[in-house]
């Protein structure tokens, strides 16, 4: 297991320990789509979680209302490519409700395809792994911080 | 595109051929029986392009033309085409097929994109 890569819900851990190995990405983020963070790889500061669920989770909110207004369903995935990195954001439901992927990889190191490719297998793994019969916990605003608190705590090992 | 792949898998043991962007391991054209993953084909093509080339680059060999890889059911060819992040022609073969016809037309392929 990479040293690096850490889970707040331990059901996700192997799924994204494996993707991060096969895939070579450099930072991966297993979110919900309100911004709650599941699981992290490759991120060393808690700010930078909490900038890039933040950016994500806003992504994914604004591409499903784009996709609402074209009466679309949602878009499965999006990915952007820079010159040396690309990024790659899907979301996919299981029992626990919906997930956000997030991963980011360098283009000498990896691609698209291959990001694509173990992706499918991810989600496969965590919807499998997911909790069966979970009751979708709401966050509500006087215990966001705390809980963001606890997740980052766990995530970076404190 | 499809012309380039029609000759290639015209060929006898081919089982299929792919164009596949070198830059993201995505397929671009492809022709395949049924069963071959052309997506992980393409992905895994690619990425074992881009670890050939830089291997190469640290041998001092230049670049590689074509290379073939046998396994015990079958067979993978791969010739890029152009340069740094262009093209892959890739053929995915039965074990006991004519390695230097198939090689023929991948670099027939692979100049015609060029």
């Amino acid at each position: 297991m990479s040293p690096q890569t850490r889970a707040v819900e331990s059901w996700t851990l192997q799924p994204l320990t494996d993707f991060v190995r096969e895939s070579s990405v450099r930072l991966v983020l297993v979110l919900t789509p309100a911004g709650q963070v599941l699981a992290q790889s490759g991120f060393a500061r808690a700010v930078d979680v909490m900038s890039a669920a933040a950016l994500a989770a806003a992504i994914v909110a604004t591409t499903g209302e784009l996709a609402r207004q074209l009466t679309q369903p949602p878009f499965a995935a999006l990915s952007h490519q820079g010159p040396k990195h690309g990024f790659f954001l899907a979301t996919f439901v299981t029992d626990r409700g919906t997930l956000a992927v997030l991963a980011v990889y360098d283009l000498d190191v990896s691609s698209l395809g291959l990001v694509q490719l173990f992706y499918e297998q991810l989600a496969t793994e965590l919807k499998a792994a997911s909790p069966k019969g979970a009751v979708q916990k709401q966050v509500l605003a006087a215990d966001f911080e705390r809980e963001l608190t606890d997740s980052l705590n766990t995530l970076f090992g404190r | 595109m499809s012309k380039a792949l029609d000759m290639i898998t015209r060929v006898r043991g081919v089982r299929g051929a792919m164009l596949v962007s070198a830059d993201d391991g995505l397929v671009v054209a492809e022709q395949l029986m049924e069963g071959i993953k052309g997506p992980a084909v393409a992905a895994l093509a690619a990425s074992l392009a881009g670890k050939l080339r830089r291997a190469m680059d640290a041998a001092g060999t230049g670049m590689s033309v074509f290379w073939h890889l046998q396994a015990e059911q079958g067979a993978l060819l791969v010739v890029p085409s152009g340069n740094e992040g262009g093209i892959l022609v890739v053929a995915v073969a039965e074990p006991d097929v004519n390695i230097g016809l198939v090689r023929l037309e991948l670099l027939r392929a692979a100049e015609a994109l060029a």
